[in-house]
C-alpha cells in the first residue's frame, strides 16, 4: 500500500506536466531563446592572470642544471611543482586536468648543454583556457635567458655571451590556436542549464503553490517521490534539447572540435542536469512565492558562473573559492565538456568529475525530499 | 463499520496555532455515514482549517480522532484515497483541458476503467462537448460544478466540501445540493461549510464555529431551542429603520432588517421587552413575539463569543 512510488500516478504527473509545459508558450520560447542569447553574448572572454599553476615535471635525470631550472620555473611565480613523475604519468596528468603543464626535461640535457648542443625542453600546456595559459607561457620565454646564466657563466668562452645554450619547445595541447571560444561555448552549455533548469523548476512547484493547485494536488494520494520525477523528468528532455543547440552551435558556428564521445558527453549530462533540477526542486520547498523563486536561482547562479572556472581560470582563484567551487556541480560540469568536446577524454579521464556531481545530486535529493511537505503545515 | 460506531468523522479536541494564535480551538466533532453536515461560521473562524486537518492537509497540534475509522495522524494517506476535498478556491488546473483534469484525478487514484469513469463524468456534468476547453475558460458555476466531479470522481466515502458554492448563482446552487443529497442517498458522508442559511438548513445538522470554538450544534431546531433566545418581529410603516436606533439598546443583542421586517433579539426576555417599549406605541408598527430562525441566532453566537483577534 505503501509503495514509494507508483507508476500510474507518476505517469499522471509526468502527463500533467508536459501538457502544462506545451501551453506555456512563453516559458517554452525562453528557454529556447536563453541559449542562443547567451552564445552570443559570451563571445568575449575575461583575462586574467592566474599564477602558481600546477605543474607536472619529469626530469631525465637529475643535475645543478635541471634542479636550477626547476627553480627558475617556480620562481616565475606561474608554476607550482606538484608532481616529479615518469614521462608517461605527466602525460595522463595533463589529460586528466590534474595539471596545466607537463614539463618534459630529456635525458642527457647537461651533457648536451655542455657540449654547447642545445638541448630541448618540452613544456606540454593545456590551453583549453588559454586565458589559464597564456602569461605563464610567455613567462617560459624569460626562463630561457635568465635560468641557467649563473651556472653556464664559468664555461662560456665570451665574456658576455647572450646565447642561452637550450631551447624551450612549448606544445599547446587541445587547443593549439589559443582559441577563446573553444573554452567558453562548452562551458556554456553547463552554464545555460544551471540557469534555465535550477528557475524552471523552482517554478513549477511553487507556481502550485501561488494558484492554490498544490492544496488540491496535497490532498489526493500523490507521494513526494512522484511529484518531484514528475516535475523534473520533462525539463531533462528540455535540458537536452539546449544542450544540443549549444553543441551544434560550438560545432558549426564556432568550429570547436568535438574530439571525444557525444553519448559520454549526453550521459554525463544527465546527471548535471539532476543536479540542477535537485537544486531548483529544493528552493522551491523553500520560496514562498515564484518571486522568491527566481531570487534563489540567482542566489545559486551567480556563485556558479563566477567559482566555477567559466568566467575566471578555476586555477587562478584563492583556495577558498576553489574549495567552494569544488562543491558545485557546473565546476565538474565544465571539466567534462571541455574534456570530452577538446581533449577526447574518455569514462576513466573523467570519473572524478563525475563523482563529484553524483555527490551533489545525493546531497541535493535528500534535502528536497526531505524538506517537501505533504501537508500545507 | 461497526469499529468506528457508524461514525465517518469522530475528532475530539483538535487545536491548531498559526504563529502562536489558536485558529481551532478544541473542537470535536462526531458525524454518523450519510449525512450532511453544515458547516458554518463568520470568516476567519477556522473553518478551512478544520477540513484541511480532517483530509490530512494539516496536522493539529493536539487532539486525535478517526476519519472513516482511520486515525488522524498516523493514517492520513488512507483516508486521502477515500475523501474527497474541494477546495475553497478553485484548484483544478486552470491552463489543462477538462478531460485531462479529471484524467490526471482517475490516474492519481490509480482507478481502474480511467476512460469510461471519465467519459461518464464527462457526460453526467454535461460537459462531453467541451471535453477539450481549457478549464480557466469555465464560468463560476460550472467551475464548482467540475470540482465537484473532480473530487467524488474515485468514490469517496467522505466529502469535504469548502464554501463550494460561493458566488454560484441560485440555481446552480440548487442543482449543486440536489446532488450532494443524491450522494448522501448513496452512504456517502458531507461535511459541508457555508455562508448561506437555506443551504444550512439543507443539511442534516449544522455546527457552528467562531473564532477557533465550537458554539453550537446539532439540528437547525435544536440549536434554535437551545440558545433561549427571545425574538420579536416588527413590521408596518419603517419598522426596519428601528434597527440602528435598537442596536446597542440594553436588553438588545441583534436588531437586524430582513426587507421592510425588523428581528430583534435579546436573552432576557424582559430586557427585550422593556427596550422595545418605546417603539410598541404610537407607531404604525406591529409587534408580535416570534422564534428565532437560524441568522438571528448565528448573529447572536457570533456578537456574544469573544473575539480574539481584536
Ligand atoms: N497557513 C496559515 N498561516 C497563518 N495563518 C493562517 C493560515 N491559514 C489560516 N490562517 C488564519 O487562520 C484563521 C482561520 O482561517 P480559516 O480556517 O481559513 O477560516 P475560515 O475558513 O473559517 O474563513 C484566519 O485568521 C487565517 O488568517
Ligand atoms: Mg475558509
Amino acid at each position: 500500500m505503501r509503495r514509494l512510488l507508483s507508476f500510474t500516478r507518476l505517469g499522471a504527473m509526468l502527463m500533467k506536466e508536459f501538457n502544462h509545459m506545451r501551453r506555456d508558450r512563453t516559458t517554452l520560447g525562453m528557454m529556447i531563446g536563453v541559449p542562443l542569447i547567451q552564445l552570443i553574448l559570451f563571445g568575449f572572454a575575461i583575462n586574467t592572470d592566474p599564477k602558481a599553476l600546477p605543474t607536472a615535471i619529469y626530469a631525465a635525470e637529475n643535475t645543478v642544471y635541471t634542479r636550477d631550472f626547476t627553480a627558475a620555473l617556480v620562481n616565475t611565480g606561474y608554476f607550482k611543482i606538484v608532481s616529479n613523475a615518469d614521462g608517461k604519468d605527466v602525460d595522463r596528468m595533463l589529460t586528466r586536468g590534474q595539471v596545466q603543464f607537463a614539463v618534459t626535461i630529456p635525458p642527457n640535457f647537461s651533457r648536451d648543454l655542455l657540449l654547447g648542443k642545445t638541448p630541448q625542453i618540452l613544456v606540454e600546456a593545456d590551453a583549453t583556457d588559454p586565458v589559464a595559459t597564456g602569461s605563464a607561457i610567455s613567462a617560459l620565454q624569460q626562463i630561457r635567458s635568465t635560468a641557467l646564466q649563473r651556472d653556464l657563466r664559468g664555461i662560456s668562452t665570451g665574456p658576455s655571451e647572450p646565447e642561452p645554450g637550450f631551447e624551450v619547445i612549448v606544445h599547446r595541447r587541445y587547443n593549439p590556436e589559443n582559441i577563446t571560444q573553444y573554452n567558453i561555448v562548452p562551458g556554456l552549455m553547463g552554464v545555460v542549464l544551471t540557469m534555465t533548469l535550477v528557475m524552471i523548476t523552482g517554478l513549477a512547484v511553487t507556481r502550485e503553490r501561488e494558484r492554490g493547485t498544490m492544496e488540491n494536488l496535497l490532498s489526493m494520494p500523490v507521494r513526494p517521490a512522484e511529484v518531484m520525477l514528475g516535475k523534473i523528468t520533462p525539463y531533462v528532455i528540455v535540458g537536452y534539447v539546449q544542450a544540443l543547440i549549444i553543441l551544434i552551435a560550438a560545432a558549426f558556428l564556432f568550429g570547436v572540435p568535438v574530439e571525444g564521445s557525444v553519448l559520454l558527453l549526453s550521459g554525463a549530462a544527465i546527471l548535471f542536469m539532476i543536479a540542477n533540477l535537485a537544486v531548483g526542486f529544493t528552493f522551491s520547498t523553500i520560496a514562498q512565492n515564484q518571486l522568491q523563486a527566481v531570487q534563489m536561482t540567482f542566489f545559486f547562479f551567480l556563485p556558479s558562473l563566477l567559482l566555477s572556472g567559466f568566467m575566471f581560470p578555476f586555477r587562478g582563484m584563492p583556495e577558498w573559492a576553489q574549495f567552494l567551487g569544488e562543491a558545485l556541480p557546473l565546476t565538474h560540469f565544465l571539466r567534462i565538456a571541455r574534456g570530452i568536446l577538446l581533449k577526447g577524454s574518455g569514462f576513466m579521464d573523467i570519473a572524478a568529475d563525475l563523482l563529484g556531481i553524483l555527490a551533489f545530486v545525493i546531497v541535493a535529493s535528500a534535502v528536497a525530499l526531505t524538506r517537501y511537505r505533504q501537508t500545507l503545515d | 463499520m461497526s469499529a468506528n460506531g457508524g461514525l465517518a468523522i469522530d475528532v475530539s479536541g483538535l487545536v491548531k496555532s498559526f504563529n502562536g494564535r489558536r485558529v481551532v480551538d478544541d473542537f470535536s466533532l462526531r458525524i454518523p455515514e450519510g449525512k450532511i453536515f453544515g458547516f458554518l461560521g463568520p470568516n476567519g473562524s477556522g473553518k478551512t482549517t478544520t477540513l484541511r486537518m480532517l483530509c490530512g492537509l494539516l496536522t493539529p497540534d493536539e487532539g486525535q480522532g478517526t476519519c472513516l475509522g482511520l486515525d488522524l495522524r498516523s493514517e492520513a494517506p488512507l483516508i486521502k484515497r477515500q475523501t474527497g476535498y474541494m477546495t475553497q478556491k478553485f484548484s483544478l488546473y486552470e491552463d489543462l483541458t477538462i478531460k485531462e483534469n479529471l484524467e490526471f484525478v482517475a490516474r492519481l487514484y490509480e482507478m481502474d476503467n480511467r476512460k469510461a469513469r471519465v467519459e461518464d463524468s464527462l457526460k453526467g456534468l454535461g460537459l462531453y462537448e467541451r471535453r477539450d476547453q481549457q478549464t480557466g475558460t469555465l464560468s463560476g458555476g460550472w467551475k464548482q460544478r467540475l470540482a465537484l466531479a473532480a473530487c467524488i470522481l474515485h468514490e469517496p466515502r467522505l466529502l469535504l466540501l469548502d464554501e463550494p458554492t460561493a458566488g454560484v448563482d441560485p440555481k446552480a446552487r440548487r442543482e449543486f445540493w440536489d446532488e450532494i443529497h443524491t450522494l448522501a442517498g448513496r452512504g456517502i458522508t458531507v461535511l459541508v461549510s457555508t455562508h448561506y442559511m437555506d443551504e444550512a438548513e439543507r443539511c442534516h445538522e449544522i455546527v457552528y464555529i467562531a473564532y477557533g470554538k465550537l458554539l453550537a450544534s446539532g439540528t437547525a431546531d435544536e440549536i434554535i431551542a437551545d440558545t433561549e433566545l427571545y425574538t420579536w418581529r416588527a413590521y408596518g410603516h419603517e419598522a426596519d429603520r428601528l434597527a440602528s436606533k435598537l442596536r446597542g439598546t440594553e436588553g438588545v443583542a441583534s436588531a437586524v432588517a430582513f426587507g421592510s421586517k425588523l428581528h430583534v433579539s435579546g436573552v432576557d426576555a424582559d430586557a427585550l421587552a422593556r427596550a422595545i417599549a418605546p417603539y410598541r406605541d404610537g407607531h404604525d408598527i406591529t409587534w408580535e413575539e416570534t422564534t428565532p430562525t437560524l441568522e438571528d441566532v448565528f448573529i447572536h453566537l457570533t456578537s456574544g463569543s469573544k473575539d480574539n483577534f481584536a
